[in-house]
């Protein structure tokens, strides 16, 4: 009997869904009601305009730009994060030589000793990593120019967040440098799940490290894998890249505009320059962008579910 | 009763949509909100009252020139940054002196646009604002959204010491006219009062047994000196290229008159085309391509650029004269700070040497939606009296907007040297007012993107003025951006 199934389930959800609704699905109205307006964000008076802000946002270089930064980060971040972290969970819980007396499935020497390692900029607030590699950036006397003087390369001495074309580059290691230990230990988790024996078959039949990985390992790990993607690539267009470039880079967003994002510029053009609607129109287009990004990779991610 | 656990388990289907789906769907929807702009609409607008509640205004005699209602609450919000609080309670103080049966709400932030915004949007905003720091709000929106109480009774109004002379008699040359936006009404009263210019060590300069350049050959000549020694001649905050204006545009109006400065401010088309303003960028381009400046320097920010140099890495920095409080843990005892108004091109510049650019910094504002105006403002005027001016400049090392209350006070060699630059300017003050008029274009895009692009290298004098000229039309252009022009 299924009687009275649903109201049950209603009455589950009001209390969640209701603050859902007020706190999360109201203001995203509100905002693209906003769009819609000149609102500063200043004052309470503001009249409707239409679609002038939308018109202005298409013909404005520094949105173009900021939404090319922003896809580049939503791309690239999760490709590099999660490759790098897959490879190191993978060295840490199964890659390991075979020890006399150990276990047959076991991870490198030491294994225990790199998980904390790695897990232990996740520790750090991430207003306070990109602080630390400011300092570490510093053409004039940070730690990178000291090492590569120290090496004999002194005649090398980039100026790293001051170059526009290392910039952006400067700033996306740091988010991986930041992240990757999260997803180490994600994926762990996920690891050590799997049932042993499902390696130990493998490995009679001869299989290497490389065909156990992509055969067996990341076949179970998927789902894993699917929403640590989702979630890196909303870290890399939300806040998360919205604290490195406002803190490490150069005006910020620069120089000359070679590291602006999304996030920044929405910031930027209400509480800087006094544009609170203009910025929601912007904020649309984040919304829009990252729906997208997430439909993307729900899709393409679609997989037979396996059971073990 | 067939909803036993069991069967779900194999019946994937549950009202049509699978469970695993349903959850992964509910999940996936919820990080979705996650960078979203909801942020924004938390400072959402409520209509709100226009203030009805306002304190009667009290009855004006000689002790009380602006009438405050003395049994009114007065609300008194201050940015507490490199100044402090201490100054401000200091004045409270005298505020309730003066009115015992009134309330002060005295409260500090460092982030004015978060406390605040919400409160304009509401319409009850404090009675008096420092309106200061990183989340300084627009000053042009509130001027033109009508959010600021015009302070003209306040400076017609006899001044806290002396009952004869007006508060508008007793203040800085450029505070008046630096609170005006357009037209008469004078929206914000600049507290302190900042020397900007070219920032170098007095002993380092001696030990090169040199002075003070006066012209550009003879600065290039400093500069060739010093790095014989191993000396860069400047540096500046790289990571905010628009802390060089702070030496160039005095330069600029120095070498080409006022008229370039204002044209400039008004967004005229082709001011920056003027050829004073091409001669001095070129004189700056010298310093790069001479390698005169420190190398590294487009990858430093403010306080590592003065750090460096305050260890004797370069010897000249374009900066204002707050820089000695905030590098005060890294300059040495022996340093001599001292600060010069900018070098000329040479002796067929318009004005004389000396020319120097100061302005009004922390800027107060009364709302215009306050319940107490008059209570802002009499706060103020107790500010602006000699006791507190040098209470703030003992405290804090600046000076404030009363002109002179420096006697007596124990200045800081910094200090010291801004004060004498001051006199040395006598009226040939300029005053550029882009960094607060346009803010997005002098910090932003002609500060980041072209001065600094110019000074690493990567763009020519030719191409940066272009690129600016570019903005200041786009900009000139721009309706959503209120224009001001220089009376």
């Amino acid at each position: 009997m299924q009687h009275g199934k649903y109201r049950f389930i209603v009455g589950f959800l009001t209390v969640p869904l209701g603050l859902y609704a007020i706190f999360v699905v109201w203001p995203f109205i509100q905002s693209i009601y906003y769009s819609f307006t000149d609102w500063t964000g200043l004052s309470p008076d503001f009249k409707m305009v239409g679609f002038d802000n939308y018109k202005k946002m298409f013909h404005d270089d520094i949105f173009w730009k900021s939404l090319q930064h922003s896809l580049l980060f939503a791309l690239l971040l999760p490709l590099v994060t999660i490759s790098l972290a897959l490879f190191f969970s993978f060295m840490i819980n199964v890659g390991g030589r075979r020890r006399k007396g150990g276990p047959a499935i076991s991870g490198v020497r030491g294994s225990s000793f790199y998980k904390i390692v790695y897990f232990f900029p996740q520790v750090l607030s991430i207003a306070i990593v990109a602080l630390l590699f400011q300092f570490a950036y510093n053409p004039d006397s940070g730690a990178i120019n000291s090492l590569l003087h120290g090496i004999g390369l002194g005649s090398i001495q980039p100026l790293w967040l001051g170059d526009p074309n290392l910039a952006l580059w400067c700033v996306m290691a740091v988010l991986v440098w930041s992240t990757v230990g999260f997803f180490v230990v994600l994926f762990s988790a996920g690891m050590a799940s799997i049932p042993a024996d499902l390696y130990e078959a493998a490995l009679l039949d001869g299989a290497g490290r490389a065909t156990t990985f992509f055969r067996i390992t990341l076949p179970l790990l998927w789902d894993t894998v699917q929403s640590g993607w989702v979630y890196m690539g909303i870290l890399a267009l939300g806040a998360e890249s919205f604290a490195v470039v406002q803190i490490m880079t150069m005006g910020p967003g620069g120089p000359d505009y070679s590291t602006t994002v999304m996030v920044l510029y929405v910031y930027q053009t209400a509480f800087r320059d006094g544009q609170a609607a203009y910025a929601t129109t912007i904020g649309v287009a984040l919304l829009v962008v990252t729906l997208l990004f997430a439909a993307i990779v729900m899709r393409l991610g679609r997989r037979e579910r396996l059971e073990f | 009763m067939g909803s036993t656990s069991g069967e779900h388990n194999k019946n994937t289907t549950f009202g049509g949509v699978g469970r695993r789906d349903l959850i992964k769907r509910s999940a996936a929807l919820g990080l979705l909100s996650v960078p979203t702009m909801s942020f924004l609409s938390a400072c959402a607008s409520s209509g709100g009252d226009d203030g009805g509640d306002k304190a009667k205004a009290g009855k004006k005699t000689a002790k009380n020139p602006l009438g405050v209602n003395d049994t009114a609450q007065m609300e008194f919000v201050l940015f507490d940054g490199g100044f402090g609080k201490e100054y401000a309670q200091d004045a409270v103080k005298l505020y309730e002196k003066d009115f015992p049966k009134a309330k002060v709400k005295f409260s500090s932030t460092q982030k004015i646009g978060t406390v605040l915004q919400p409160r304009f949007n509401q319409g009850n905003p404090p009675d008096l604002i420092d309106n200061s720091g990183a989340e300084q709000m627009d000053m042009g929106v509130l001027v033109g959204k009508k959010q600021l109480a015009d302070l003209t009774p306040l400076l017609d109004a006899p001044s806290y010491d002396d009952p004869n002379k007006k508060v508008r008699d007793t203040l800085r040359p450029g505070i008046v006219e630096m609170g005006q936006f357009d037209g008469d009404p004078v929206w914000i009263m600049y507290y302190a009062y900042t020397v900007y210019g070219v920032f170098y060590s007095q002993k380092a300069l001696d030990s090169l047994d040199e002075k003070y350049p006066e012209t550009w050959d003879e600065m290039l000549k400093v500069c060739a000196k010093a790095k014989k020694k191993g000396m860069a001649g400047w540096t500046y905050a790289g990571k905010y290229p628009y802390y060089i204006p702070f030496s160039l545009y005095p330069m600029i109006g120095k070498v080409g008159g006022r008229d370039v400065l204002d044209a400039i401010d008004n967004l005229e088309p082709n001011a920056w085309k003027h050829p004073a303003v091409k001669a001095c960028f070129e004189a700056y381009y010298e310093l790069y391509q001479k390698g005169y400046i420190l190398k590294g320097t487009p990858g430093l920010d403010h306080i590592q650029s003065q750090t460096a140099w305050a260890k004797g890495k370069a010897l000249f920095i374009p900066n204002g004269n707050w820089v000695e409080n905030e590098s005060a843990n890294v300059i040495p005892a022996d340093f001599n700070l001292a600060v010069s108004a900018p070098s000329g091109l040479d002796s067929s510049d318009k004005l004389p040497f000396g020319t120097i650019w100061a302005s009004g910094g922390e800027p107060f504002v009364v709302p215009a939606k306050a319940k107490n105006p008059e209570g802002g403002m009499e706060q103020l005027r107790i500010m602006l009296s000699e006791a507190s001016s040098k209470n703030f400049t003992a405290k804090v090392k600046s000076l404030t907007a009363l002109n002179g209350g420096t006697t007596g006070v124990d200045l800081t060699p910094g200090l010291k040297s801004g004060v004498a630059a001051l006199e040395k300017a006598g009226s040939n003050v300029l005053n550029p007012r882009l960094q607060d008029w346009y803010v997005k274009l002098q910090k932003e895009q002609i500060g980041v993107s072209a001065i600094g692009e110019m000074m690493a290298g990567r763009l020519t004098p030719a191409e940066a003025i272009k690129k600016i000229q570019g903005f200041a039309d786009a900009a000139a252009a721009d309706t959503s951006i209120k224009h001001y022009k220089h009376k």
